[in-house]
Parts: structure tokens; C-alpha cells; sequence
């Protein structure tokens, strides 16, 4: 009976078949794995939790091994079991599912996003080992081939023009990897007084033919993606254009959507075009604010700490995570919808939300909100409004005025007497600006606040 | 005597790169100084600085998959006409019966792949350190290059006018009529009225400016096809040159002077 609920949970033979070969792309990976796993001879000690005694020292390769038969009969399952792909049982098991999609809600996402980032910094020299960066490759894999037997899934990851974000995440996922890998080997060569990678091996070269070479291979392999790339996947063309027919949801471009994710937290003025204003200005004035002399030209974290966990924490949880939600996570009338949920058009969410102004006047006052009398002339109006909003003005106005001070005073200190008055203003202010957000959400998830100053008759809504 | 040697032997061949192939040290400099499109680069450079795993190669990338960009645009714009009647039905012939019409698939896979290069690019820039002195400069027409590179894929998101376009577009430039002072919505737009009449309108407006109408329209997809094909490529190939001439300038991609 269950499954007459279910809105689509079919699996199509050409899914089941094209997983088949991305579990033996998987497999050649792992068996290259095996074998070097293999030449390193590593051994470790295998309990069983007691089972075996004191231990039994094993071949580390050979729990590779293991891994790789297991995803080669995976692989050939798929190939052989596809025309029987209703049936199939190989997919995302629903207790897994059930509560991936409970626990599954924007500040989950966005506080699960940040303590990713923060274990990130702190753990760097555990996961950027090659073994950890390998097992979480896998597991990230393994995670997107499972997922996809979902339907609900396969339909919002699988659009053409959304292909490109999963790639991006590999690749950015890949290339922070390898970021902090060289960063946690400058810091101990440093600390042990050793040249740095960058130091080493660095005599000139001819550029014909080290450098010519690079690029002229660079080339023929992007050229060759791009060509594979548009001959699988055809680029998008959807209905011809219509006015008349408005799509749910319509989206920007997705790397315009962690902007639109900002609409959930502040009108169109800020959102879209103060914040991200503030955004190219910010990331303008980086070198002219930056006034830290170490880590030109190499790969450090300990000697520019503040530098790259802000920049980080921008470009990571800020920007690429809130694109990954606008682009996978947020379906019809902009809801949430958990990763294997249905877009359903008819969800609804109560949104209970009140200002500033409202919670001072009807709450804390227990009266009416301050309105001037119709017949009253401008600048009577103006003081009413002013008067309505005065607790919220006066709280952006101590965030944005009171507080750099307050900052160069206590934690700024140092900053503020190395870079002066002028740089270190801009760099508290940009800050304050990049921290607007994450202290919206939070207000939003943890107090319904929709404004703090909410003046609609002039389009000034915080 | 080889026709090979004929050839590199004949006066043709000579005028056009006037020194023998680079297979000895002494050429391979010269090719260098002597090679409009390698005279880019240096004669010699130092080995960490092209270390592959240093670089990512990113930055080179991105200016590959410009010219990719640039050279299947061209061949797209033999063919594409940017009108409400032929705009969609053209790119529909280019999925279904052009000859070549992979060719829009490989411009719009490149434009994709070209915003991930440039913010990899700067992500390894930043990581590495390299805007510190001397290299501010670089790193602002680096931002401005970036900006850039996303207008040219959100000009060129309207095109194919399908409901993705139009309404990708349409959400996008929403924005604008919020933009202070200039956008009828903005904050502050109010202000700008001489004796009651109201210079700020729908019809006045930043977005009116950007769609060229009050809605997306024809006007707005002529507007964009010009900004995407002919004006910001113009601006982004000045600020490429002024970028690369400033990497030699400035000693490299990185590291102090």
C-alpha cells in the first residue's frame, strides 16, 4: 500500500545501468588505490574487539582489496540486473533516508555547514593525510551514487545546468584538500626549520619547454572534457519563452543563488545590491587591508590565520553551501525541501514573523505601533515613523557605529594599532557587513525576527 | 632532403618564425622573445612557480575556456538570431539539426566551467598570498575580470529565450529596481522628486535601464545579446591584458620580488 503514496519512486533501467559504470570508474580508482596501498607495505592491527585475541597484524592493502572486489560485484550487478531495474535493490535504503530528510532544515544545513568548516581548521593535519582525503572521497561518492536511486533526488541533481554544482563541489572539496595538505606541511617544515615546498627545487627553468608543454596538454584535456561533457549531457531548453507562465520556483543562475538565498533573510535592496556591493568592494580592498607580510607565494595556515579562515568562512559556508542550498534545497514557493523530499507546491510553512518595532510596541509596550494621523503633515509623519521604529535604528546604528570601536578596543586591539584608523575601519566594517547575515539567520531561526528596522513606506526594510 | 626540411628551409617559412625549431637551449630562448603568442610568457622561470599542484593552473584555464567561449560564440552567432521570433526556434535547430550545434552545448558547459575556474583561481590566489605587494593591483582587475565573467554568463543565460532564460533573468534583474536611489522600489528613490514630479520610476528606473523596457522583452534581449557578444568581451579582453601584462610586470604570479 505504501507505495501508492510514494509520488515517483521508480528506477529506470539507464539509471541502474549508468551507475553500473560509475561503480567500475570507482572500482579502477580503488584497485589503482590497492596497488598503491600495496608498494607502501603498511600493516595494521585488526581486534575484532577481542575476537582476535590480541590482534592479528594485516596488510592494510588487503582491506582495500576487499573494498574494491565489493564495489566490482556492485558494478556488475548494476550491468547485469538493469533491465530489471523496478525490482532493482540496490538503492538508498529508507532508514537512512527518513532521517537524513527529519534532520534536514536550513539551520540544520547551515550549522551543520559552519561546524564542518570549523573541524575542517581545526582537524587539518588529520583528514588532509592521502588516506582520509581518499575515504572521504569514497564515502562522498558512495553517498552521491546511493542518493541518486532516489527519485525526488535524481530529478533536482540531475538537471542539466545543475550538473556543473556537483562537479564544482568535488573540485572546490578537492582543491581545499590539497590547500590545507600544503599548508599543514609548510607549518611543520617551518616549525622544524626546514625549507618550505615552495623553497625547494626552485631553480629557473626554461619555459619551452617546462611551462609551453603544461599548457599545450591543459588545453587538449579541456578541450577534450568540454566534448565529452556536451555530447552526454545536452545543454538545457526548456518551453519557449512565456510571461504568462511563471515558473515555481524561478531561480537566477544558480552562482547568483546564494543571493537569492539572502532574499529569505533580507529584502532586494540589501540582498541584492548592498550586500554583494559590499561583497566586490570587500574582496577589492583585501590586499590594501591585509597587512600581514608573511605568506607571499607559499601555502601556510599558522602564519595567516585570521586572513584565511575569514576568507573561508566567506567563500565556503557563505557562498558555495548557500548556493548548494538555493540550487538542491530549495524548491516551490522557495521552502525547504529535505534532499529526498517530493516539491511539492502545495507545502506549506507558517511564517510568523515579526519586527523590531512590533515586538518593542505590542509586546514589551503593550500598545498599538505609533501611527500618525492621516491629515498630519510630512515631517509629523517622518517623527511617527521614526518614533515606530526607534529601537531598531538605534540597534543598527550601534552595530554599525558603536561597535568598531568596541572592537578596536577589546579584540581588534592589535589589528587597529597596525593598520590605523582608515584600514581598520574598512576591515571592521566589511566584517560587520559579512557577519549581517549569519546574525539575521540566526535571529530568523531563533526569534521569528523579520526586520529589525521595517519602515515599507520608504522601501528601508533591515 | 625531406620535404620537411624543404619546407622549414623555404623563405615562406623563414619569414614567419625567422629561427630553427626549438630543440637547443639557444632556440628556445630565442622562440620565446621571437613568438608573438609566447612572448607572453618569460624566457625562464622559477619551478615552483609552474609547480602544477602550486598553480592548479586555474588562472590559464579560465583564459582558455575565454577563448573556447569566444570562438564557439562567434560560430553560435553565424547562426543565432536575437529576435522573439527566431531567438528560441534557432536554438531549438541547433539541438535538433544544425551541423555543429554541439557547439552550444561546449559554449554553455564552458561558461559554467569558466565561473568554477575563476573562483578557484582566486581561491588559490588568496591561499597563496600572491595579491601582497606588489600585486594589489592585479588582484582589483582579478575582481573586476570576475565580476565580469559572471554578467557575461547572466548576459548570456537570456538568449536562448526559453522560460529557464526569462525567468532566470527576470528574478535576477528584480534586484535592481531595489537598488537605492536608482530603483523605484529602492530606499531613498522617493527623494529624488523635482516639485512632486517623481524622477525614480518603472519607467526611469536602474532596471528599466538594464531590461530596456519594464519587463524582460525584446528590447532587453537585443540589450543583452550586444552586452554579451560584443561589450563586456571587449572590456574583459582589455582588463586580460592589462592582468597578464601585470604578472610579467610585477615578477611573476607570485612570491616577493
Amino acid at each position: 500500500m505504501e507505495s501508492h503514496l510514494q509520488h515517483n519512486p521508480d528506477l529506470t533501467s539507464s539509471v541502474v545501468f549508468g551507475l553500473g559504470w560509475v561503480y567500475l570508474l570507482l572500482f579502477v580508482l580503488n584497485a589503482a588505490w590497492v596497488r598503491r596501498s600495496f608498494a607502501l607495505d603498511g600493516n595494521v592491527r585488526l581486534s575484532l574487539g577481542g575476537l582476535l585475541g590480541k590482534g592479528q597484524e594485516i596488510p592494510v592493502a588487503s582491506i582495500w582489496a576487499i573494498y574494491c572486489a565489493m564495489l566490482l560485484m556492485v558494478s556488475v550487478s548494476h550491468l547485469t540486473g538493469s533491465n530489471n531495474a523496478q525490482s532493482f535493490l540496490l538503492r538508498m535504503p529508507e532508514f537512512l533516508k527518513a532521517p537524513i530528510n527529519a534532520a534536514s532544515n536550513p539551520v540544520a544545513f547551515f550549522v551543520g555547514s559552519t561546524t564542518i568548516f570549523i573541524a575542517m581548521i581545526v582537524f587539518r593535519s588529520v583528514w588532509t593525510t592521502p588516506t582520509a582525503g581518499w575515504i572521504l572521497l569514497n564515502f562522498s561518492l558512495l553517498f552521491m551514487t546511493l542518493s541518486i536511486t532516489d527519485y525526488d533526488f535524481r530529478q533536482i541533481v540531475g538537471k542539466p545546468d545543475n550538473v556543473p554544482i556537483v562537479g564544482m563541489l568535488y573540485i572546490v572539496g578537492f582543491f581545499t584538500w590539497l590547500a590545507f595538505k600544503k599548508s599543514v606541511e609548510n607549518d611543520n617544515r617551518r616549525a622544524a626549520g626546514r625549507p618550505l615546498i615552495e623553497q625547494e627545487n626552485n631553480e629557473k627553468v626554461l619555459t619551452w619547454p617546462d611551462l609551453v608543454y603544461t599548457e599545450l596538454i591543459c588545453m587538449v584535456v579541456i578541450t577534450a572534457i568540454l566534448i565529452a561533457w556536451g555530447i552526454v549531457l545536452q545543454a538545457p531548453l526548456e518551453e519557449p519563452a512565456s510571461a504568462a507562465k511563471t515558473p515555481n520556483p524561478s531561480k537566477a543562475p544558480w552562482y547568483f543563488l546564494g543571493l537569492q538565498e539572502m532574499l529569505v533573510y533580507f529584502d532586494p535592496w540589501m540582498a541584492g545590491v548592498v550586500l554583494p556591493s559590499v561583497i566586490l568592494v570587500g574582496l577589492m580592498a583585501i590586499p590594501y587591508i591585509d597587512f600581514n607580510k608573511l605568506g607571499n607565494g607559499y601555502y601556510t595556515f599558522n602564519e595567516r590565520k585570521f586572513a584565511i579562515v575569514t576568507f573561508m568562512f566567506g567563500f565556503l559556508p557563505l557562498w558555495v553551501a548557500m548556493i548548494v542550498l538555493g540550487t538542491f534545497l530549495r524548491g516551490p514557493n522557495w521552502n525547504f525541501f529535505s534532499p529526498y523530499e517530493y516539491w511539492d507546491v502545495h507545502k506549506l510553512e507558517l511564517l510568523n514573523n515579526i519586527n523590531v518595532s512590533e515586538w518593542f510596541w505590542l509586546s514589551v509596550m503593550g500598545r498599538q505601533l505609533p501611527v500618525a494621523p492621516s491629515d498630519a503633515a510630512l515631517p509629523v509623519k517622518i517623527g511617527y515613523i521614526l518614533l515606530r521604529e526607534w529601537l531598531g535604528l538605534v540597534l543598527v546604528a550601534a552595530y554599525l557605529f558603536a561597535l568598531p570601536p568596541l572592537m578596536a578596543a577589546t579584540v581588534f586591539r592589535k589589528f587597529f594599532t597596525k593598520m590605523g584608523f582608515l584600514r581598520y575601519m574598512v576591515l571592521a566594517n566589511l566584517m560587520l557587513f559579512m557577519m549581517s547575515l549569519p546574525i539575521k539567520m540566526v535571529l530568523r531561526w531563533a526569534a521569528n525576527l523579520k526586520y529589525i528596522v521595517a519602515i515599507p513606506e520608504w522601501f528601508f526594510n533591515i | 632532403m625531406s620535404v620537411g626540411d624543404y619546407i622549414r628551409g623555404s623563405q615562406i617559412w623563414k619569414s614567419i618564425f625567422r629561427h630553427p625549431a626549438p630543440v637547443d637551449r639557444r632556440n628556445r630562448i630565442v622562440v620565446m622573445l621571437t613568438n608573438f603568442f609566447l612572448h607572453l610568457h618569460p624566457v625562464s622561470i622559477k619551478q615552483q612557480g609552474i609547480a602544477l599542484s602550486y598553480t592548479w593552473c586555474m588562472g590559464g584555464i579560465t583564459f582558455f575556456l575565454f577563448l573556447v567561449e569566444t570562438i564557439t560564440g562567434v560560430l553560435l552567432m553565424f547562426y543565432y538570431r536575437p529576435t522573439l521570433q527566431f531567438a528560441f526556434n534557432d536554438i531549438l535547430a541547433l539541438r535538433d539539426v544544425t551541423t555543429l550545434g554541439i557547439m552550444r552545448e561546449v559554449h554553455r558547459w564552458g561558461a559554467h566551467a569558466m565561473v568554477i575556474t575563476v573562483w578557484l583561481h582566486m581561491y588559490r590566489v588568496f591561499l597563496t598570498g600572491s595579491y601582497k605587494p606588489p600585486r594589489e593591483f592585479n588582484w582589483v582587475i582579478g575582481v573586476l575580470l570576475l565580476v565580469l565573467t559572471l554578467l557575461l554568463s547572466f548576459t548570456g543565460y537570456l538568449l536562448p529565450w526559453d522560460q529557464l532564460a526569462i525567468w532566470a533573468i527576470t528574478v535576477g534583474s528584480n534586484m535592481a529596481r531595489a537598488t537605492p536611489f536608482l530603483g523605484y522600489e529602492g530606499p531613498g528613490a522617493q527623494l529624488l522628486n523635482i516639485g512632486g514630479y517623481d524622477l525614480i520610476t518603472s519607467g526611469s528606473d536602474a532596471r528599466f535601464l538594464l531590461l530596456g523596457g519594464r519587463f524582460v522583452s525584446e528590447a532587453t534581449l537585443n540589450r543583452f545579446y550586444i552586452l554579451h557578444c560584443v561589450a563586456i568581451p571587449l572590456v574583459v579582453s582589455l582588463l586580460i591584458a592589462i592582468h597578464f601584462w601585470r604578472v610579467r610586470k610585477d615578477g611573476g604570479i607570485s612570491q616577493p620580488l
